[in-house]
């Protein structure tokens, strides 16, 4: 039998799902809403009496307080007129986390008949709705059907256990023709190209048998752009010269030659690591995951922070997750549902879905997100950005792993199912308006409670000393995680002993599923039975699954059957080298002047109100960026702690005041105009946030993060090389290691008429840094009237990409430029100044400029700024006032001084260009005196507050 | 002789707790001796809770509060270890519950019991926000609650709220009533002036402004913003804006659990 139980609040009580769908209802632009009622749905299977049904609403499933119920029928809403009532439940086979944790709280009554669970929720709509109207309510609003549909009355919800008749699949591959390897590839999904798919016919042709399924997919996997960067690390003909291994000639260069003696492990293992004291060290991998949250913001966004945690869980003998970061990138928010192509979701429906993944996964796992940045253009539109990071403390014993064959092969954590099913092949291509469709078996929905539990115990085992080595089931699933980490010994894995989530899967299904929240650990015999003990005491699930051999290839087994087998080094070193072709040629922008405005107040309120600059506090208060209580530097600050700091600081060993701080850079706008400087002015910025709060050059470590449009066209791949390049040429002289990185190519969107649309080339650029002292720490806003404001760096005419020339609607190819050398001194100086403790407050120079960077400390601080533009350091060319508040020059810093600290702070800064431009003021105005010495802002701080919240006040 | 006098606190975990370590570290600042330990050593009967003087209950999301917050572990509490954690009530011991552990204690029917009866009769609900939201809140701390974590503690103090279910309702104005009566309230939100607050300085429309609660003997203390989570000077938002106190408002609460057992 099936009970069906409906909960919803009591009248009286307000209802934020309902008044949410209310909201966007209104938002589509239909008003004829006139009462929306939300509902909560539980069927439960299983012989139930009346008393165990009433006691699982009563004592479980409602509150007493707030919550009425109905069993098997609806909780009646009073109403006039007509009413339309909507139910929607998960499709078969998404996880389902409320019914996971129903039924165990159902047999924590000692009720013990139920064997299923499934949710649902219904909705009530009162007003008179079309039919259409009620169509793009479903489909915009409440359901996303590559994880939901509406459920119908006499729908099947629970199904029979059954497994598929087991059958070795083999591919005919020996004697296709290329037509015939090409269909193979397409049919299979497998985004191998012609050469790759040869190779392969030529190896199994020596082997003298067909490849099973199995094989070839783990083929494909191996070599996807996803999980071996072909693209990168091949050889690129650009420009007449032919470069071997991108990433090895500047960012793994830079690192090399530069040799830190506080680099510990780079590039080697799933995330950097660099020294923190002499007990830990500290990691961080930043990771995108752009494809699943396109298809399905919240479940992409959520396993896109859920698979970061688990790269310092993974790197090492696995490190302490303490911070995560995330950046977004989104089409405008205010774009008409009319122009999205087809199967695109609206960016304001991705980046409210994007946020809640994030927030519900980092919030659960007890990380906090305490840094991060958002960008829109309408280039993102078809393929939003979302990179996730995540910072790991490991002590320092623990960062190496032991490959012993004999060892037992144990997956943890969560149990397989078919999510996730050709997701690193899948993020390898590019998307187009069929994608939700031919790819649902690649969208994923995380469960951070179990992967909380798997870093809760395998704190524990490490600490123990209890397995050799360890890796994450990321892109790939256990091919990826067990193909890699037995690369120099072999193994062989039994399928059918991996716990599932359900009946019906493949062998092949089980070995590439990239289900969530499992992690794969190698155990000596002789602590097998501790490892399964501790793993059972705390309800984690770990299985033995197979044994580490030492014959360098890898044995597929599957009801005592062999249903694959691959040579190490073929797998892994097999792959053809692709050669791609590569050019840059600079776009021709029109060189346009501004009028220079007597008045640039409304400028400057425009600035603040754009988008890229705007305060992005609706996201930052939903993230908990204080939990594990070591938040020294908030993302939030200043006398109402709301306004942007640049850099979090955060101690992750509370009783020490050494602490880790993490910056980004992120600017795309400058890579339409030229990669090389964008890379530079990335750096720059993510370099000069760290320096900003009082972190020193000779202790930032670097991440980078390339997300491109498809690189198999050259003008794509040619951008990368410069920017690459740049990556290589900055960080060498700021002396600033690269210790990680990822890319993500191929982010194009095919729209219906067949057009292509490439994202901007994007660089996220990460820096993270270890600070000696928090207490040395200063923060952005202004502190005390009387005190001096300082400009520090040179302001140049460099207004091309800026948001200045962005609201005037005006362009210019003068990108922001780094002069290497000098910014280089300029943040020793600023350095020295801050532990020299000269410094108030110090806020970095970035979109908006100089102007922006004013209002910011002034109104974040609660007071006034009294300035003379005349004072600022400038190059000779800057003859404008509007180009003095806007240019977006790198390098230069606003800085608040104490009147007896001055002397010493200019000592400090002594070679570099600084002056003292104004003073702080008690009246809340900002004001700016011109070149011609009148008045160009005369603005009162709290409007400029004002225009700088409302944009994303949500 | 000096390790005797340390109050033994057991900070109890469950699949989804988060604030165990920084909860354990608040109690061993003050010096006590915090354990954390999962609740199937609880169940399981490996760990007695009559070994311990103090049980914390922290924050977090337990069973990822599938189904509402802190209702699936509060069940445990109620139904599989109520003998042991009345004994230990009854026998003078303290409890105190942060954020999920509010959450918890509520909805095990252990907090409020205005009158003996440990039936639920007040909750944690969704913020009127409709989201979770970590800020900063003022508090008053109430001179007149007969809770023992409070002693003497500062009227005024400053911890951060996150949350998503953190709006604090009564099952009838009797209930609240009774409250006031018994200096059961604990602590109220209030705007930096100490005047009555609105939203978001009351940050999820909390009845009366309730923040934290205590049951009528004073020694089971509920709230919903993180004490444990201002204990370094440090961790005030605004510590750059003034000179570094010596400690965080935090620390009070802490101490005065352990003072109690010196």
């Amino acid at each position: 039998m099936i009970t069906r139980i409906e909960l919803a609040l009591k009248r009286g009580y307000t209802d934020a799902e309902a008044n949410k769908i209310g909201a966007s209802i209104r938002d589509l632009g239909i008003k004829s809403i006139e009462q929306v009622s939300f509902f909560r749905v539980f069927y439960l299977l299983g012989e139930l009496g009346v008393q165990e049904q009433q006691r699982i609403a009563a004592e479980l499933l409602a509150d007493r307080v707030t919550d009425e119920f109905a069993i098997d029928s609806f909780v009646v809403r009073p109403h006039s007129g007509k009413a339309w009532s909507v139910e929607v439940t998960y499709n078969r086979g998404v996880t389902d986390l409320v019914a996971q944790t129903t039924f165990k709280g159902i047999q924590d009554l000692g009720i013990s008949t139920v064997q299923e669970v499934k949710t649902a929720r219904r909705y009530e709509f009162v007003g008179n709705l079309s039919e259409a109207e009620k169509e793009l309510i479903a489909q915009k609003l409440l359901v996303n059907k590559v994880i939901e549909h509406v459920k119908n009355p006499d729908e099947t919800l629970f199904f029979p256990a059954l497994d598929p008749e087991f059958k070795i699949i083999t591919v005919p591959l020996l004697g296709a023709d290329d037509a015939e390897l090409l269909r193979i590839s397409r049919e299979r999904d497998l985004f191998l190209n012609l050469i790759e798919m040869q190779t392969i016919q030529n190896h199994f042709r020596s082997l003298k048998r067909e490849p099973t399924d199995i094989e070839l997919e783990m083929l494909a996997q191996t070599w996807s752009e996803h999980c071996s960067h072909k693209t990168l690390t091949g050889r690129i003909e650009f420009e007449g010269e032919s470069i071997d291994n991108l990433l090895k000639q500047t960012i793994f260069r830079v690192t090399k030659e530069l040799n830190k003696p506080w680099c510990v492990s780079v590039f080697k293992d799933n995330a950097g690591i660099i020294k923190f004291d002499e007990n830990y060290h500290i990691c961080f991998k930043v990771e995108t995951h752009n494809h699943p949250s396109a298809m399905e913001p919240y479940g992409g966004a959520n396993t896109g922070i859920g698979g970061v945690i688990r790269d310092p869980l993974g790197t090492g003998l696995g490190a302490k997750p303490i911070i995560n970061s995330d950046v977004f990138c989104f089409g405008p928010v205010d774009v008409p549902h009319s122009i999205l192509p087809k199967g695109v979701l609206h960016p304001k429906r991705v980046m409210q879905g994007v946020v809640a993944g994030v927030r519900d996964y980092g919030n659960r796992m007890g990380i906090p997100t305490n840094n991060g940045a958002i960008c829109f253009d309408e280039r993102y539109i078809g393929n939003p950005l979302v990179y996730c990071g995540n910072v790991g403390l490991i002590p320092v014993d623990k960062c190496e792993k032991e490959i012993i064959s004999g060892d037992w092969i144990v997956v943890v954590g969560g149990r397989t199912g078919r999510d996730g099913i050709h997701g690193a092949t899948a993020s390898s291509g590019e998307l187009h308006s069929e994608s939700e469709g031919t790819w649902s078996g690649a969208v994923q929905i995380g469960n951070p409670i179990v992967e909380k539990k798997l870093v809760d115990t395998l704190m524990q085992a490490r600490d123990l000393g209890l397995y050799r080595a360890i890796t994450d089931c990321g892109a790939g699933g256990l091919s990826s995680a067990v193909g890699e980490l037995a690369k120099t010994s072999g193994a062989q894995v039994e399928l059918d002993a991996v716990p599932l989530k359900y009946h019906g899967l493949s062998y092949m299904e089980i070995w590439i599923s990239e289900a969530q929240e499992r992690m794969v650990i190698f155990v000596a015999p002789e602590k097998l039975d501790t490892v399964l003990a501790l793993f059972a005491s705390e309800d984690v699930e770990a299985t033995v699954i197979g044994k580490v051999t030492a014959d360098k290839k890898i044995h597929l087994r599957y009801r005592g059957v062999q249903v694959g087998e691959l040579q190490m080094d073929f797998l892994h070193d097999g792959m053809p080298k692709p050669v791609r072709r590569a050019q840059w040629q600079a776009p021709k922008i029109e060189e346009q002047g501004s009028s220079d405005p007597a008045d640039l107040a409304p400028a400057l309120h425009a600035i603040l109100a754009a988008p890229n600059v705007c305060s992005k506090e609706w996201v930052i208060r939903q993230y908990d960026h204080e939990v594990q209580g070591g938040s020294v530097l908030k993302p939030l600050l200043g006398a109402e702690n709301d306004g942007p700091g640049n850099a979090s600081i955060t101690r992750p060993l509370l009783n020490s005041y050494r602490a880790v701080v993490l910056s980004n850079g992120l600017n795309p706008k400058y890579g339409l105009i030229d990669p090389y400087h964008m890379a530079s002015s990335a750096i720059d910025e993510a370099v000069r946030n760290i320096i900003a709060v009082g972190g020193s050059l000779d202790r930032i470590a670097l991440l980078d993060n390339f997300c491109w449009g498809n690189t198999d066209k050259p003008d794509r791949l040619g951008s990368l090389v410069r920017a690459a390049r740049a990556c290589y040429d900055i960080a060498k002289i700021y002396g600033t290691p690269f210790i990680s990185g990822k890319d993500s190519l191929n982010n194009e969107y095919q729209t219906d008429s067949g057009e292509t649309i490439a994202i901007p080339p994007t660089l996220l650029i990460s820096a993270i840094a270890v600070m000696e002292d928090a207490r040395k720490a200063v923060s952005m806003d202004l502190k005390a009237a009387g005190n001096s404001i300082y400009a520090v760096g040179l302001t140049r005419k460099e207004l091309g990409g800026s948001h200045y020339y962005e609201v005037l609607g005006l362009t210019s190819a003068a990108v922001p430029q780094v002069d290497g050398q000098r910014a280089r001194r300029i943040f020793e100086a600023v350095s020295s100044a801050i532990q020299e403790d000269t410094v108030r407050a110090c806020h970095d120079c970035s979109e908006g400029g100089l102007g922006v960077a004013l209002a910011e400390m002034a109104f974040a601080g609660g007071l006034g700024a009294e300035v003379d533009l005349a004072a600022v350091p400038r190059s000779s060319d800057v003859r404008q006032n509007d180009w003095i508040l806007f240019s977006e020059s790198n390098s230069r810093f606003v800085c608040e001084v104490e009147a007896d600290k001055k002397q010493e702070f200019e000592k400090c800064l002594s070679g570099c260009d600084f002056a003292e431009i104004g003073q702080v003021t008690a009246e809340p105005i900002f004001r700016a005196t011109g070149l011609q010495g009148r008045l160009v802002v005369c603005e009162n701080v709290l409007a400029l507050k004002n225009s700088w919240q409302k944009t994303l006040k949500w | 002789m000096v390790e005797r006098m340390k109050p033994r606190v057991l900070v109890l975990r469950a699949a989804g707790s988060n604030c165990d370590g920084e909860t354990q570290f608040a109690f061993q600042h003050v010096g006590a001796q915090a354990d954390l330990v999962h609740i199937n050593r609880l169940l399981q009967g490996d760990i007695r809770l009559v070994d311990y003087q103090i049980l914390a209950i922290p924050g977090g999301f337990t069973y990822g509060d599938d189904i509402s917050a802190g209702k699936i572990l509060a069940n445990q509490l109620k139904y599989q270890l109520a003998d042991q954690i009345l004994a230990f009530h009854q026998s003078g011991k303290l409890i105190v519950g942060i954020c999920n552990g509010f959450q918890v204690l509520v909805k095990a029917g252990m907090l409020p019991r205005v009158d003996t009866t440990a039936e639920q009769s007040v909750t944690l609900t969704f913020n009127d926000s409709g989201r979770f939201e970590d800020r900063w809140v003022e508090l008053t701390a109430n001179p007149k609650s007969v809770c023992v974590f409070t002693q003497e503690m500062p009227e005024r103090v400053y911890f951060p709220v996150a949350h998503a279910e953190g709006k604090f309702v009564v099952q009838d104005s009797t209930v609240l009533a009774k409250l006031h009566e018994n200096g059961q309230i604990v602590f109220r939100y209030c705007r930096p002036d100490g005047s009555e607050p609105t939203y978001p300085d009351n940050p999820n429309g909390s009845v009366d402004h309730i923040a934290g609660i205590c049951d009528p003997t004073g020694r089971v203390l509920g709230l919903m913003p993180h004490p444990e989570r201002h204990i370094d000077p440090t961790n005030h938002p605004q510590w750059t804006r003034r000179a570094l106190r010596a400690e965080g408002d935090g620390v009070a609460l802490f101490r005065n659990a352990v003072a109690y057992y010196a």
